[in-house]
């Protein structure tokens, strides 16, 4: 049970929920955008997070869109569930990643959106898009803007108080180019990752972004040019687990000392398994 | 725009019933089911998704009822175990001794019902992936997944 009352609204369009949001900060109330709502609920629940009105995006059609536009671009609705996401295989990688977050049941409450800009540091729904320069349309009450999501999301979605996404669109090439997908995590196949990756090959060359190993999901162009290098996969992957020792986390699910261990192997799983795509 | 933003009257369909309830904006289905409808088959569990007691179906896919506002579930089906009706799954759960205690049995039953009617013939990989949603304590999971298996494989009507 909540410990607090809210109030709820549920938008048609885009217009209404930037409206209300800002006539709710005008009347002194703290309105938050709701998606899936899983997190929301677990952190109120324990009074994590206090808020004086939801705003549920899922009733707002663009928010739900998933398919491609005429530009042959795959237009992803930032209310679409991970599971609906996975179901459609239409971004084999997205999906891929999206279905191994949390348990299947909660895959079909928890949203893109929701993931992208959960307080939870591993937003791994993050690393596909960032791999296939994904753009983020934003809403706010100026209208729509377009982001590449490199830029937008910065260790996370920073989006303008008022604002929130709408959707992620993604060039098909990118979203049908070869993968690779790796979550390893401390003992239970659904837990949080020690380490997630979840890449793809372009034009040969290997794309690797990282959630888990340190505090924030990240793709590095430094990580990636060492591993497109040449050299022995052992040297490579030895480069890279040096570029990024400082930043390890070390917590109760892994030392830094093990989590590069465990970056090491898959880098070299990576860089095997793909020799050949 | 719907907007609650009082404790209001509102409808609900569960079990192909519409039932007329009082909520706050902030009720969680799981609280509403249990206490407003008596409908005590989803469980209580943690109250944080990890269990999976309280699971039901809105619009035939399995959701923690914990995690879901009342008023998200306003306008959509909801099933919980006592719409059920001697499913195949129920009867299946009885044959192979699938639950022991029992309390984490009604979240079994809806996943496995919801499994069975939306993948008809699942590689074991998509089984195992929707079973892992919930927990039992008295670790009757290799006979949950006979049950299930026993009703895919349409030898328990």
């Amino acid at each position: 049970m909540i410990p607090f009352d809210f109030e709820y609204y549920r938008p048609d369009t885009m217009q209404e929920a930037t409206d209300i949001f800002r006539q709710l900060e005008s009347e002194g109330k703290t309105p938050v955008y709701y998606s899936g709502g899983t997190e929301l609920i677990s952190m109120a629940r324990v009074g994590n997070v206090i808020f004086d009105a939801a705003i549920d995006i899922k009733n707002i059609p663009e928010c739900r869109v998933l398919e491609y536009d005429q530009d042959n671009n795959l237009v992803l609705g930032s209310a679409l569930t991970l599971s609906e996401i996975t179901e459609s295989n239409q971004f084999p990688l997205l999906g891929k990643t999206a279905g191994r977050i949390a348990d299947h049941t909660m895959q079909c409450k928890i949203t893109l959106g929701g993931n992208l800009a959960s307080t939870i540091i591993y937003r791994e729904t993050v690393l596909p898009l960032l791999t296939a320069e994904s753009r983020a349309v934003v809403a706010s009450h100026d209208g729509l803007r377009e982001y590449p999501i490199n830029e937008i999301f910065n260790q996370r979605l920073n989006l303008e108080k008022g604002s929130f996404l709408v959707k992620i669109v993604t060039n098909r090439g990118f979203a049908e180019s070869p993968y690779f997908h790796i979550k390893k995590t401390k003992n239970e196949k659904i837990d949080y990752p020690l380490l997630t990756t979840a890449g793809i090959k372009v034009g040969g060359m290997l794309r690797i972004p990282f959630s888990g190993l340190c505090s924030y999901p990240f793709r590095s162009m430094q990580i990636e040019n060492i591993l497109n290098d040449t050299g022995s996969f052992e040297e490579r992957a030895d480069k890279i687990a040096d570029t990024v020792s400082e930043n390890i986390l070390n917590d109760t699910s892994g030392s830094s000392e093990y989590r590069k261990f465990v970056l090491k192997n898959t880098i070299i799983n990576v860089l095997e398994t793909m020799k050949d795509v | 725009m719907f907007a609650l933003s009082k404790r209001s009257l509102i409808k609900l369909n569960v079990n192909q019933e519409e039932y007329e309830v009082f909520i706050r904006p902030s009720d969680i289905l799981l609280f509403t089911l249990r206490e407003q409808l008596g409908l005590t088959g989803a469980k209580p569990g943690c109250y944080n998704g990890d269990c999976g007691a309280c699971t039901v179906l809105v619009d035939g896919l399995p959701v923690k009822s914990c995690l879901m506002l009342t008023a998200e579930a306003i306008g959509k089906q909801i099933t919980t175990v006592e719409g059920l009706k001697d499913a195949p799954i129920q009867k299946a759960f009885i044959e192979q001794f699938a639950f022991q205690c029992g309390y984490c049995t009604s979240g079994f039953l809806m996943v496995c019902h919801a499994l069975a009617n939306r993948h008809p013939n699942p590689p074991d990989i998509v089984i195992d992936e929707w079973l892992q949603s919930n927990i039992c304590r008295c670790t009757s999971y290799e006979e949950i997944g006979n049950a299930i298996r026993k009703v895919l494989s349409g030898t328990c009507k």
